[in-house]
């Protein structure tokens, strides 16, 4: 391993951008919790691990482009995977012209619903987790939240933390862009499957958690 | 001038509770009684006509505590919710009479609402991340714009509730009024072996439930003993909680954190998040002995904030509500306070 550069620390792992094999690459360690015991903290290090991996092949199997993943390492949580050159949607969308605003949110919109027909929920759905290649291909990252089910419940929350991060960082063009959304979404599961999902998204709103929404 | 005072009761659920405190905050009187089950949870009932049974004893046993005379009380408060009807009304009838009796204002406080404030008084904490931990609460919350927010919670039962129930179900022998937590905690500490039990966190939530079924057939298989599960149980319940409290802190970069509710008297769960806190530069704190189970104290306190910013509520209108949301509340006073 060469030099590598710390490009992002959270709460939950560390990414590194590294040179690998001559491919420049993205390591993703997730970091251990010294509250934890040892053998509860490299349980769920190996499970969250092998189950972003695992997830982020099913994304690219149901027409969802990630990033390619190298190497899965259990035992140090840490996967390899593609260095994607490009931009994130969050720093370029306010300053497109609206027609291009529009394509692109429509295309994240169906890439969305791709995931959700195969049963993955993103988790973590902000612009910052989707980046515009420089052949203007959407990339989604980040999949570290991601779980698998069908549930009309889960594509409403998804969906749901996806617009209220529009709504916070776009808000100039929320309504625009959230529209846009869903107009490829629904291109991909059909009028009735959305009608439920944006049903169960002002149920959400109204649960009273996100009470200045009502 | 002479000083003012509150008196507040609490009487969300099992515990009967009345307190006394100057609006200066020095407290003079916090005085409980428990229902104690025969056997089984609380019944709600149950708990209300034991409430109804010792409210007068506790209430003048709290005011000889004070050694203040009634006249000199300016103010009632009583927890309005949430928690359970019967014995949220019955604490309400007490605190409507007495403020009827004295010709008093009345202020209906929120229960979730006291706890953090309890904290914060108790602490000296001024804007914290706040996990508040009991039999009928799991929340992560922290003050913003105007309200405390709820950043995540339980999906389905609370923490505690999750130990009482574990306890009762085992068949553990205990003395009966010791808090089933403890008990837990006590056998938790000569526990070496760690089994595998769902972990599960769901972004900033938490779900018990499965926890809670798979310990107690950790139990029922007879393989294990019971320092070991309860060891297993506590360490992957506090764990999730405070993965649950970094992710909140993380994402509001609060500098302060503070642990309350019942629960929040267990050490092991103290330890951890004093361990995770110090990782993020937080201050770590925890409520007192005395104030993290439910209190007549942290409503008092509470009601005094509420009525410095002009909130009572008339005795007509002070009905009970039974699932009051914490972040329902505007809480005015907390902007001018940090400003202080």
């Amino acid at each position: 391993m060469k030099k590598e550069i710390l490009i992002k620390k959270g709460a939950e792992a560390s990414l590194y951008l590294q040179n690998w094999h001559n491919r420049k690459v993205i390591m993703k360690k997730r970091l251990s919790k010294k509250y934890r015991i040892q053998e509860l903290d490299r349980t769920i290090q190996a499970q969250r691990t092998k189950r972003e991996s695992q997830i982020m092949h099913k994304a690219k199997e149901a027409g969802v482009p990630n990033p390619i993943v190298y190497f899965v390492d259990l035992l140090n949580s840490t996967i390899v995977m593609e260095f994607i050159e490009g931009k994130q949607v969050k720093q370029v969308l306010n300053d497109l012209p609206s027609n291009e605003r529009i394509k692109i949110c429509k295309h994240i919109g169906e890439l969305v619903g791709k995931l959700h027909v195969a049963g993955i929920m993103h988790g973590d759905l902000t612009t910052s987790n989707m980046i515009l290649t420089l052949k203007d291909d959407i990339v989604f990252i980040d999949f570290g939240l991601s779980e698998q089910t069908w549930e009309v419940e889960a594509r409403g929350v998804d969906l749901h933390l996806m617009k209220r991060a529009i709504m916070s960082t776009h808000f100039m063009h929320a309504d625009e862009c959230f529209k846009a959304v869903i107009d490829g979404y629904e291109k991909v599961l059909g009028k009735k499957a959305t009608a439920e999902v944006l049903d169960k998204i002002t149920e959400i709103e109204r649960r009273g958690r996100y009470i200045t929404e009502r | 001038m002479s000083k003012s005072y509150c008196l507040g009761i609490e009487s969300t659920a099992d515990d009967f509770g009345v307190g006394i405190v100057s609006f200066e905050g020095e407290i003079l009187a916090n005085i409980n009684d428990s229902y104690i089950p025969k056997k089984g949870g609380i019944h709600p009932r149950e708990a209300a006509r034991h409430h109804a049974d010792i409210a007068g004893k506790i209430i003048t046993e709290a005011i000889k505590k004070s050694k203040i005379e009634p006249k000199e009380l300016t103010l009632i408060a009583f927890s309005q919710g949430p928690g359970l009807g019967p014995c949220l009304r019955t604490g309400a009838t007490a605190a409507r009479s007495l403020a009827s009796f004295l010709n008093l204002p009345l202020v209906g406080v929120n229960h979730c609402v006291a706890h953090i404030e309890i904290g914060k008084l108790t602490t000296g904490s001024l804007d914290p991340l706040t996990l508040y931990v009991s039999g009928g609460n799991t929340i992560v919350s922290a003050y913003e714009s105007s309200r405390y927010r709820i950043f995540g919670e339980t999906l389905d039962i609370a923490v505690g509730n999750c130990l009482d129930v574990f306890v009762r179900e085992s068949g553990i022998e205990f003395e009966k009024g010791k808090a089933p937590g403890r008990i837990v905690e006590e056998l938790a500490a000569k526990g070496k072996k760690y089994i595998q039990l769902p972990y599960t966190v769901k972004g900033m939530d938490l779900s018990f439930s499965g926890l809670l079924t798979a310990a107690l057939s950790l139990l029922k298989e007879k393989k294990y003993n019971i320092e070991d599960v309860c060891f297993s149980f506590q360490e992957t319940a506090f764990s999730m909680l405070t993965e649950v409290t970094e992710r909140a802190l993380a994402h509001t970069e609060k500098k302060e954190v503070l642990l309350t509710g019942g629960v929040a008297a267990n050490t092991r769960l103290q330890t951890m998040l004093e361990t995770m806190s110090e990782e993020h530069n937080a201050r770590f704190s925890v409520v007192p002995k005395g104030y993290s189970a439910d209190n007549g104290v942290m409503i008092a306190w509470t009601g005094v904030l509420s009525f410095l910013h002009g909130i009572t509520v008339p005795v007509e209108r002070s009905f009970v509500k039974t699932k009051w949301r914490l972040d329902e509340v505007e809480v005015p006073w907390v902007e001018k306070r940090n400003i202080n």
